[in-house]
């Protein structure tokens, strides 16, 4: 699952410099903006460091001497240089957060198109709120380090290049004296960004925990108040938080450093600067508005760095973001369709089922030798002890997950030859569990079939004998449902489970527990329609009414992952076996 | 905003710590340009290298004490920050257990979750940077303001203009700006919203094929995001360019009248550049007081959506009577009043003039056709919610009487969505009972017909849970939670639907063994099956939120049509 990358000493940063390059790719599409933001950096720049630089001969040249007008002239110049810096920094600002948004929305959509692809597994085994939280607490580190950081770290080093230009041109010796500090800004950088990146990254990690213990409390927030739980949830809550913020307190402060120790290290080369630059004033005639424009300069050195190492956090921050967000994305998707798959069109629907082992884990087989034969467009019931490994048998059709070994052929086609989208097209499902999407209760059971017309909706709905309660349903079909249907029952929310599945016209229809909680009367009425709807299909029937499985094409019996008996109702009574067993307790 | 006092209070401390270490950084900052232009004055012009090398030396403590300081303040506020971040966590995640049923329905789970902790981290940020670089600003202003005025005070009306006129013009702006940020963090809570249910409805969105109709949702849902983001970011980024036209227009003030001053001879030249020097100073700082303010805008909006929680009163709590009683239930007869219900939206009752009793060990099974409120009935009992009209009475005693706690501890709910946590089968089952034996969780998992399936699993009783149960059977689920219920051994049990996805064969078995332990339980079972409503000791029959008919099998097969039209379109299970 989570491949910790041992980020200590040499590995790191490599680990993160592969993330950044490949976070910089995301913003490759928006070149052309980049290349523009990258003009008004240095536009700015430009504007910046002149007007810096004119303080030496505005000192020089007009204040000293006297020359009003002089000064005036200057001092008009000087207004337009700002100007034009300021309306620089303004569109780049503005370019900026475009280019950010929409870099980030780019990632968003990458992550959540490629978690569509990954195989069930993935989503039995992780932790929703984790997942949630990369969209959301992960991406904001990357906004925020875009925002931020981005054009600031650019304008940083070329600031710090212009300047350098500079502070050589007025004099030689004292940027010698400038460079004194910058092995010791180094040497301290690097050990700050090693222990902060480790941080950040636990950080990360911790938050997306807690995210995934926050999603199951509140998702079952219910069943926790029912038995009075909210003590021990609360303590658990409390120990995850702990941690966040033992984790967040460590990353904060490493990172924080950077700052404090850069400026001062800055302030030293300053003193040293002012100490250097005096005695050459003194005994070489250095001139003042040159001391003064070296230390503004020196002053204006010192700026970028302390952005530097500013950013250094939002930055860090990002790339532990990022991390998890590329984790999932190099994440194994559901295996590629096999090179000679086909897509099927107008099946019969004959599946056969042959010599088929499955386990979840390794060593804990689920389905032992399995071996069935349904003709098209008949209806086969399930029947056993929970456990019995029904379920199982239904996620092998659409290839939820795969079969160890054996085959599974429709119209003698295997599964495994067929491309999984055109497989998964001709089944519908309907599960235990209901699954409604925010949205109207058409939109809900127009999910089946995207093209549906409204009619065609309606007639679904007539045919599952859902239509009446919808009918009585404040807003009918445009009622909005929320929270998996909140505010429906949990048969009428099956009932728009069966219109959904009614709708897409399956030749196979998987149904499991489809009418378990509806109630009988109801579940009469629905009958009709279900049999109606499994007419001409082929359909496996997972239930425990005999109403539904009397009338099967054919019974299968397993037991322990096992068909231990087959055949119609009247065979198996008359075998007398398992079946007859279990319908003799109804009878007596 | 009490709220939040009521937690920083504890980091009194620091938040007294804080701004005092602040203010020795900057002095010593500032002190700074003052120094240098002692030396360019005093040393430079007058050939004193001696005095330029003492003051250097003053001027390298100086920077070695600010850097103690700094990195004691960024401990402080890291310290601060996190700490309230952590408490406001917490407190807003016990506000979220306290709610209840009724106040989690008001709340979607996504925007809960998006509160805990993307609202609470963006606050978090504000309260970090405030404390470390907020203060500075304000302090840097007084001290470059009390060193330039006693440099010249003429100077000094420069900056008691340019001060004023970018406050105003920043905060126009933060108002603009704000309403946009609520919208985000909305946007935000939608987009969760979209991953959450398509992680939960994974398998639908596969079997359909409808990945890439989600994908297609989700990119709007994104660009909407994207978007709002983008208007609001547009208005706040004025900021830094207007920061950026006063202060440059304050040091061509200053260069001007400076200027004049110093061909004038009323000021020093050394004087004018350190005036310059602390404008940069003064812009420096704004320029972080911006990136707050701009923080600050984000977080507000958050600030607002934590607030609308922490604010929330619960509105189902224990009363007056039910604190200072401790009435536990003992015999377990329950009786409805004339009682009415409806949901807190709702137009209309739900439940009209329920009148009804159950006496203590009687086993009553609830019926009716789907959407019938009987779930809704059930949970008026242990006070899920509230009644609106009417009352229950437990033992004689109105509901709202008993303390919550007594009242959970008394009466058991198995609800219809089976919920499982991360977790072994055995922590899960301990919900019932904290501290229940082992030879206790199998009393009841042998009741509910659970005990066989879980041993036969390689780690038995400490077989890990995947995310909720994923690795069990949805029968499998259902008889674990059976299980947690009857380990509290309550005097009351509702059972809603639960057998649902269980066999008849298993379901009989325990419905005897329910029968047997539970013999002076009272039940309530919802249910579809015949078999069930065949075995209880009376049959309540619901329809539209009324009672239409309600005594013994064998009184409802020759009394209630509707009984018998049950009995006849029912076919047995198996």
């Amino acid at each position: 699952m989570e491949q910790e990358e041992m980020t200590t000493g040499k590995n790191m940063p490599k680990a993160a410099v592969r993330t950044l390059r490949r976070l910089v790719s995301y913003l490759a599409c928006d070149r052309p903006i980049l290349v523009g933001i990258f003009c008004l950096i240095m536009i700015g720049i430009s504007a910046d460091l002149t007007g810096s630089y004119l303080l030496r001969p505005i000192i020089n040249d007009y204040i000293l001497p006297g020359d009003l007008s002089g000064l005036v002239r200057m001092l008009t110049i000087l207004a337009g240089v700002y100007l034009a810096g300021i309306a620089a920094v303004w569109i780049r600002s503005y370019l900026l957060n475009r280019v950010a948004q929409r870099t980030v929305h780019r990632m968003r959509r990458d992550l959540f198109e490629k978690m569509e692809h990954l195989p069930i597994k993935y989503f039995d085994e992780n932790q929703h709120g984790d997942l949630m939280s990369r969209y959301t607490n992960d991406i904001d580190r990357i906004s925020d380090a875009l925002t931020d950081s981005l054009s600031d770290m650019f304008s940083s080093v070329l600031t710090l290049t212009g300047i350098f230009v500079l502070m050589l041109y007025i004099s030689p010796v004292l940027t010698l004296v400038a460079l004194i500090t910058v092995p010791l800004m180094m040497l301290s950088a690097r050990r700050i960004v090693k222990k902060s990146s480790r941080y950040f990254k636990a950080q990360q990690a911790s938050l997306g925990d807690m995210n995934g213990y926050i999603e199951e409390m509140i998702s079952g927030q219910k069943v926790v108040k029912v038995f009075g739980h909210e003590p021990q949830v609360e303590e658990g809550f409390r120990v995850k938080n702990q941690d966040l913020q033992d984790k967040s307190l460590k990353a904060q402060f490493y990172s924080g450093m950077m700052m404090p120790v850069m400026q001062n290290l800055n302030t030293l080369t300053y003193v040293f600067i002012t100490i250097v630059g005096g005695i050459l004033a003194i005994y070489r005639g250095f001139d003042i508005g040159g001391l003064a424009t070296f230390l503004q300069y020196s002053r204006q050195f010192g700026r970028p760095i302390n952005e530097l190492a500013s950013l250094y956090t939002t930055i860090q921050a990002a790339l532990a973001g990022a991390e998890r967000i590329f984790q999932v994305m190099d994440e194994e998707p559901e295996p590629a369709d096999a090179p000679d798959a086909v897509t099927i069109d107008q099946m019969k629907g004959e599946v056969a089922l042959d010599q088929v082992y499955f386990s979840y884990d390794p060593g804990k087989t689920i389905l032992k030798d399995i071996n069935l034969c349904i003709p098209a467009g008949k209806k086969i019931a399930l029947v056993g002890t929970t456990g019995a490994g029904k379920t199982t048998i239904l996620n092998m059709l659409p290839r939820f997950y795969d079969i160890e070994s054996g085959d599974i052929t429709i119209d003698d086609i295997s599964l495994y030859k067929i491309k999984r989208e055109s497989l998964r097209k001709m089944m519908a499902i309907v599960l235990q569990d209901t699954h409604l999407f925010t949205g109207t209760v058409r939109e809900n059971i127009r999910f089946g079939r995207l093209d549906a017309t409204d009619e065609e909706v309606i007639e679904a709905a007539r045919l599952t004998s859902t239509h009446s309660f919808i009918k009585r349903l404040q807003h009918g079909y445009d009622t909005m449902l929320y929270n998996d249907g909140e505010n429906l029952s949990q048969g009428q929310r099956q009932l728009l489970n069966i219109a959904r599945a009614a709708i897409a016209n399956p030749t196979i229809l998987l149904l499991d527990e489809a009418t378990s909680n509806i109630d009988t009367r109801s579940e009469i009425r629905i009958q009709k329609g279900l049999d109606r709807l499994m007419e001409g299909r082929t359909s496996f029937v997972i239930a425990h009414r005999l109403s539904t499985i009397k009338n099967a094409d054919q019974i299968v019996v397993l037991e322990y992952g096992q068909v231990i008996e087959k055949g119609t109702h009247q065979e198996l009574l008359d075998r007398k076996g398992k079946y007859y067993s279990l319908y003799k307790e109804q009878f007596g | 905003m009490k709220k939040y006092w009521q937690i920083i209070k504890g980091y009194k401390t620091s938040l007294l710590l804080s701004p005092l270490l602040v203010l020795i950084m900057v002095l010593c900052e500032t002190a700074q340009p003052m120094f240098m232009a002692k030396i360019v004055d005093n040393g430079v012009m007058l050939g004193d290298l001696s005095y330029i090398i003492r003051i250097g030396i003053y001027m390298v403590l100086i920077s070695l004490l600010s850097l103690v300081v700094s990195i004691g303040n960024i401990y402080v506020s890291s310290y601060t920050s996190v700490g309230f971040g952590t408490d406001l966590r917490t407190a807003l995640f016990n506000r979220i257990q306290q709610f209840s049923f009724s106040d989690i329905d008001l709340f979607s789970p996504a925007s809960l979750i998006t509160r805990l902790t993307n609202d609470i981290t963006k606050i978090q940020m504000v309260i970090l940077m405030s404390l470390r670089m907020l203060l500075r600003s304000p302090l840097m202003l007084i001290m470059a303001l009390f060193f330039v005025l006693r440099i010249n005070r003429d100077l000094g009306w420069i900056l008691a203009v340019s001060i004023p006129v970018l406050s105003i013009s920043l905060y126009i702006i933060l108002r603009s700006a704000f309403p946009y940020f609520v919208i985000v963090q909305q946007k935000l809570d939608q987009l969760n919203e979209v991953v959450r249910e398509n992680l939960t409805n994974i398998r639908l969105v596969k079997s359909f094929v409808r990945e890439d109709f989600e994908v297609d949702k989700f990119e709007r849902s994104s660009g909407e995001l994207r978007d709002i983001v983008i208007r609001a970011s547009n208005i706040v980024i004025t900021a830094f360019p207007i920061l950026q036209l006063v202060m440059n227009f304050s040091i061509l003030a200053v260069l001007w009248f400076g200027g004049r001053k110093v061909i004038n001879s009323q000021l020093q030249v050394g004087e004018l550049i350190s005036v310059v020097n602390y404008l940069a100073q003064i812009l420096f700082s704004l320029m972080m007081l911006s990136m707050i303010i701009m923080t600050a805008a984000r977080a507000s909006a958050s600030s607002e959506r934590v607030l609308e929680v922490l604010n929330k009163e619960p509105s189902l709590t224990n009363t007056p009577e039910g604190v200072l009683n401790k009435y536990r239930v003992h015999k377990g007869e329950v009786i409805f009043q004339q009682v009415d219900f409806r949901y807190q939206d709702g137009e209309t009752d739900v439940l009209h003039e329920i009148n009804f009793s159950a006496y203590p060990g009687e086993t009553i099974a609830v019926v009716g056709a789907t959407g019938s409120a009987k779930t809704s009935l059930v949970q008026l009992i242990p006070r899920l919610y509230d009644v609106t009209g009417g009352q229950i009475l437990i033992d004689g005693i109105d509901v709202r009487d008993y303390n919550l706690e007594e009242l959970h501890e008394g009466v058991g709910v198995v609800l219809q969505k089976n919920v499982l946590f991360s977790g072994t089968i055995a922590e899960n089952l301990r919900w019932g009972k904290e501290d229940a034996t082992p030879e206790e969780m199998e009393e009841a998992a042998r009741a509910a017909e659970a005990h066989d399936f879980i041993i036969s699993l390689s780690d038995g009783y400490d077989t890990l849970l995947e995310r909720g149960g994923s690795n069990l059977s949805g029968g499998q689920k259902q008889r674990i939670c059976i299980a947690r219920a009857l380990l509290r051994k309550p005097k009351v049990l509702i059972l809603d639907d639960n057998t649902s996805a269980v066999d008849t064969e298993t379901e009989l078995k325990i419905r005897t063994n329910l029968n047997r332990m539970l013999e002076d339980t009272t039940v309530f079972i919802i249910t579809q099956r015949l078999n069930t409503m065949q075995s209880a000791d009376r049959v309540m029959i619901l329809d539209d939120g009324q009672i239409i008919a309600m005594g013994s099998p064998d009184e409802l097969m020759e009394t209630s049509e509707v009984y018998r039209e049950i009995y006849n379109s029912q076919q047995l299970t198996l």
